[in-house]
C-alpha cells in the first residue's frame, strides 16, 4: 500500500463501502436526532431569555440571570472537554458511553445554549411595534408567542438552525474520535490509525457533502418563508 | 364617551423624572373625530396609549363609556382592548401574513370561528377598498395600501373606538388624503368614535370635529376645529394654524405689510376672516360700493375647507383720506359677520 504520495488518497479498493455507508448513517442520525432536540430546547431557552430580558419583575430578572449563566457556561466549554465531563452523566442517562446514542447528551447540551442565543437574537429583531399592535388587540402572551414571535422570526430561526446543524456535524466527527461512531470515528480509526488515507479522504468528502446539503436546504427554506 | 380626569404620567428616566402628561382633563364625545395635536415629545402618544392600556397614568383616571381603563388588568384589560382598534404610523403589519390573514389576526385573537372570520375579512377588504389584494404580502403593498390593511385590521372586532397614532405621518400628501377620507367615511358609516393624534394641522382640518392642543404634556387649548382655526389663542396654536392656513409664510406677509404701512400712512391694513357662507359672498365689492372714496389693495388671501365649512382670510389695505369712511367700512364688515383685525405698525 502506497502510504505517502498524493495517490494514497485515491486507493478506492481499500474502502469498505458498507462500513462507510454505515458510518454516514450514524453521522446523519446523530445530527438529526440532536438537531430536533436542540431546536425545541433552544427555542424554549431562547424564549425564556427573551421574555425575561425586558421584564420589570424581580423574579424574571433572577430567572434571566440563571438561564443566561447556564447558557454562557455551556457555550464556553470546549466540546471535547464537555464530552469527557459528561461521561458519567451519559453512562447514567443512556446506559453506555460508546456509540451514536452516547454522543447525544453532549451534542445537545453543547448546541442547545448556542441555538438559544440565536433564538433570543431573532426575537429581539422583530419590530417592537408589531408585538405592541398584537398587545393592543388584546392578545394573550401565548397568542403573541405562537402568532407573532415564532412566525415573524421564522427565517432567522431557520437560518440559525442551519448554522447550528452544521456545527453539530462538526461536533459529531469530534465525538466520533472518542468512540461515538459515525464518519469521524471511521476517519480516525480506519483512516488515521490504520494509515488508510483514502478512507479519511472519502469520509471528509461525505461530511462536506452533508454540510453542503444542509446549508442548501436551509437557504432554500429561508427563501421560501421570507416574505419581507 | 371618553374621559380623562386629572391624568398625569411621570416617567423615570436617567436624567430624573419626566412629566410626559400633566393634569389632563378631556372629554371626548361619541361618534366624533377628536384630534390631539402637538409637536413630538408633547405627550400625545402617551395620552392615546392610555386609552388601550399600553400605558397607565401615574395619577388620575381614564374612563371609556363608564369603564375605567386605568384600573383594568389581565383578561379584563384584554377584553376591553378587543373593543378598541388602533392604527399606527408604521402600520405594524405582520410581514409573514397576507392581507387577508393580517385582517383576520385580531379575529383569531378574539377566537372568532373560521367561517365567520372569513366573511368578516371579506367585508372589511371591500370596505377599505383592497378587493383583489387579499393574497398579497405587506411587502408587495404601497404605504397607503398598508395603512388600509391597518384600518381594516383595527375595525375587525367592531370596536367602539378607533385610535390613530400618527397614522398618516409616514405617507405622502396624496396618500395621506386618501387615508383621511377613508377614516372620515368610516366614522360616518359606522358612527365610530375616532381619536387622532398628529403633528399635522392638515389632518385636524380635514377630518376632525374637535381638537385639543398639547404642549409639554399639558392641554393648552381645545374646542371645535373651526373655532380654534378662527381664533387660536395660544402662540403654539397660532403656529399650528398658520402651518396649515398660511399659504405664504407669515414672515413674507409681515414684510409687505410694514412696507405698505410706511408708504401709505393714511392706509389701514386689515386681516379679514371669513367662514362658512361668508366666504362665498361678494362682501368686499359691496363695501367698496358703499364707501366709494376708499381705495383697496389686496395683499394676500387664502381659503381652506374644514369639517364645519370653509375658512378664509384676506389681508387688504384700505386707503382713504376720510377716516370716517374707513371706520364705516370696518363696521360694515362686522355687520356682515366678517372678522376684522387691524394690523398696526408695531406688529
Amino acid at each position: 500500500m502506497n502510504n505517502n504520495g498524493l495517490s494514497s488518497y485515491f486507493q478506492f479498493k481499500n474502502v469498505d463501502w458498507s462500513n462507510m455507508w454505515g458510518a454516514t448513517w450514524e453521522t446523519v442520525w446523530m445530527t438529526l436526532v440532536s438537531i430536533i432536540v436542540v431546536a425545541i430546547l433552544g427555542a424554549l431557552l431562547g424564549l425564556l431569555l427573551f421574555e425575561t430580558s425586558n421584564s420589570e419583575s424581580i423574579w424574571a430578572k433572577v430567572l434571566n440571570w440563571i438561564v443566561s449563566a447556564f447558557v454562557n457556561i455551556f457555550r464556553s466549554i470546549p466540546f471535547i472537554i464537555l464530552i469527557v465531563l459528561l461521561l458519567p452523566a451519559t453512562q447514567a442517562m443512556m446506559g453506555t458511553i460508546i456509540g451514536p446514542k452516547a454522543a447525544l447528551p453532549s451534542l445537545i447540551i453543547s448546541a442547545a445554549p448556542f441555538y438559544a442565543r440565536l433564538v433570543e437574537i431573532a426575537f429581539h429583531e422583530i419590530d417592537h411595534g408589531v408585538i405592541e399592535a398584537a398587545d393592543s388587540m388584546g392578545a394573550t402572551q401565548s397568542q403573541i408567542i405562537s402568532k407573532v414571535l415564532l412566525p415573524e422570526s421564522m427565517p432567522a430561526l431557520v437560518s440559525g438552525l442551519t448554522v447550528t446543524a452544521i456545527s453539530l456535524i462538526g461536533y459529531t466527527a469530534m465525538a466520533g474520535a472518542i468512540g461515538a461512531g459515525g464518519l469521524g470515528n471511521l476517519a480516525y480509526l480506519d483512516g488515521f490509525q490504520a494509515s488508510n488515507n483514502t478512507i479519511t479522504m472519502v469520509a471528509t468528502v461525505i461530511i462536506v457533502l452533508i454540510v453542503f446539503i444542509c446549508q442548501f436546504a436551509g437557504d432554500l427554506l429561508v427563501k421560501r418563508i421570507d416574505k419581507r | 364617551m371618553i374621559e380623562f380626569k386629572d391624568v398625569s404620567k411621570t416617567f423615570i428616566a436617567k436624567e430624573g423624572e419626566v412629566d410626559a402628561v400633566k393634569d389632563v382633563n378631556l372629554t371626548i364625545p361619541d361618534g366624533k373625530i377628536y384630534g390631539i395635536v402637538g409637536y413630538s415629545g408633547a405627550g400625545k402618544s402617551t395620552l392615546i396609549r392610555m386609552l388601550n392600556g399600553l400605558e397607565f397614568p401615574t395619577t388620575g383616571s381614564v374612563t371609556i363609556n363608564g369603564t375605567e381603563i386605568s384600573g383594568l388588568k389581565g383578561s379584563k384589560l384584554r377584553n376591553q382592548r378587543l373593543k378598541i382598534g388602533m392604527i399606527f404610523q408604521h402600520f405594524n403589519l405582520l410581514w409573514s401574513r397576507t392581507v387577508f390573514d393580517n385582517i383576520a389576526f385580531p379575529l383569531e385573537i378574539a377566537k372568532v370561528p373560521k367561517d365567520e372570520r372569513k366573511k368578516k375579512v371579506q367585508r372589511l377588504i371591500e370596505l377599505v377598498g383592497l378587493t383583489g389584494r387579499e393574497n398579497a404580502y405587506p411587502s408587495e403593498l404601497s404605504g397607503g395600501q398598508k395603512q388600509r390593511v391597518g384600518v381594516a385590521r383595527a375595525l375587525a372586532n367592531d370596536p367602539e373606538i378607533l385610535l390613530s397614532d400618527e397614522a398618516t405621518s409616514a405617507l405622502d400628501p396624496q396618500t395621506t388624503d386618501e387615508v383621511l377620507d377613508l377614516l372620515l367615511s368610516i366614522n360616518k358609516q359606522l358612527n365610530l368614535s375616532v381619536v387622532v393624534i398628529t403633528h399635522e394641522m392638515h389632518v385636524i382640518r380635514k377630518i376632525c370635529d374637535q381638537v385639543a392642543v398639547l404642549d409639554a404634556g399639558k392641554i393648552v387649548e381645545q374646542g371645535p376645529v373651526l373655532d380654534v382655526f378662527k381664533h387660536p389663542k395660544q402662540p403654539i396654536t397660532k403656529r399650528f394654524v398658520n402651518q396649515e392656513t398660511g399659504s405664504t409664510s407669515l414672515d413674507d406677509t409681515n414684510v409687505v405689510v410694514s412696507e405698505l404701512l410706511e408708504k401709505y400712512p393714511n392706509g389701514v391694513i386689515v386681516k379679514l376672516g371669513f367662514h362658512g357662507d361668508q366666504a362665498q359672498l361678494p362682501i368686499v365689492s359691496s363695501m367698496l360700493r358703499k364707501f366709494p372714496d376708499i381705495d383697496l389693495s389686496i395683499i394676500e388671501g387664502n381659503i381652506h375647507q374644514t369639517q364645519e365649512g370653509a375658512l378664509g382670510s384676506l389681508f387688504v389695505q384700505l386707503i382713504s383720506d376720510n377716516k370716517e369712511s374707513v371706520h364705516g367700512a370696518l363696521a360694515y364688515f362686522t355687520t356682515m359677520r366678517v372678522e376684522t383685525e387691524v394690523i398696526n405698525r408695531e406688529q
